[in-house]
């Protein structure tokens, strides 16, 4: 599945578009400890997170992550934004929980990879 | 052969991961395996996260070789008091408020072992810190 079918379906938030949209999304990780995701992270895999600040967006770019979304509506801070924009990362955004964005994604066929 | 000099900026988060990105850059260049890169990129985001964290500044040197990938991070800063403490998973002096940022697992040090086919780490308090590593291309 697209990323951009992902969006659509579970009516994410784009914060930033980024360079993955028309990505195909293999997998998918929570984590809110970068050193566990930058470990386990996988390419063109989604990164469901908590964290908000700057360093997440390097986290992504450095794993070729197909896209972070952020739950909890949280709201990243704009030093995040600027980094997202320049690295080409695709930044979503949902008001549901890590546990219910992951069960929703899992029900898209989208696993643990 | 390859070689390059690098620095981090102990303290500035905002360019956190910064120095990886030259170092991925130059690794996809040379056409590296995908897997090595990724391995690469453990252990450069980890190594320069700390050097960001808890150290001044630190000179990164990159080395590419027919054999191998080496890189070396020195730092200025602290050091290290108890290295096998350091290097123990789940050990972190991290603050509060880096562990708000999702740092202070405890398992950058031990992952960057983990992902390396050799690594050194010495380190003298008040001086700084120094890690080797090795990431053999075949
Ligand atoms: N370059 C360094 N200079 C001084 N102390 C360091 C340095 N690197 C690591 N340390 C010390 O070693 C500890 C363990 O480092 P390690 O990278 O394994 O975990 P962490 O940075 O605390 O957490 P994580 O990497 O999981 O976010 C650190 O908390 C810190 O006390
Ligand atoms: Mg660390």
């Amino acid at each position: 599945m697209r990323l951009r079918e992902i969006v659509e379906a579970l009516n994410l938030e784009i914060l930033n578009e980024g360079e993955h949209l028309d990505e195909v999304v293999l997998g998918g990780y929570v984590g809110d400890l970068l050193s566990d995701v930058i470990a386990s992270g996988t390419a063109h895999h989604l990164w469901v997170t908590i964290q908000v600040h700057e360093n997440i967006i390097a986290v992504a770019s450095l794993k070729d992550l197909a896209g972070i979304i952020v739950a909890k509506n949280s709201t990243p801070l704009e030093e995040t934004l600027e980094n997202a924009r320049e690295e080409g990362v695709t930044l979503l955004r949902s008001p549901l929980n890590s546990y219910q964005l992951v069960t929703k994604l899992s029900e898209l066929g989208i696993s643990g990879g | 052969m390859f070689k390059k000099v690098f620095r981090v900026e102990g303290g500035n988060f905002q360019k956190a991961g910064s120095v990886s990105k030259q170092i991925k850059k130059i690794l996809k260049q040379l056409n590296l395996d995908g897997e090595l890169i990724w391995r690469a990129m453990i252990i450069a985001y980890e190594a320069e996260i700390n050097a960001v964290l808890y150290a001044h500044e630190c000179q990164v040197s990159l080395e590419i070789t027919a054999e191998k990938i080496y890189m070396r991070f020195k730092d200025k800063g602290p050091g290290i008091p108890d290295i096998s403490l350091a290097m123990t998973e789940g050990y972190s002096t991290a603050t509060r408020a880096m562990r708000e940022r999702g740092f202070g697992a405890g398992l950058g040090l031990p992952n960057i072992r983990k992902t390396s086919d050799h690594f050194e780490i010495t380190s003298t308090v008040g001086v700084g810190t120094t890690l080797d590593i090795d990431l053999f291309l075949n």
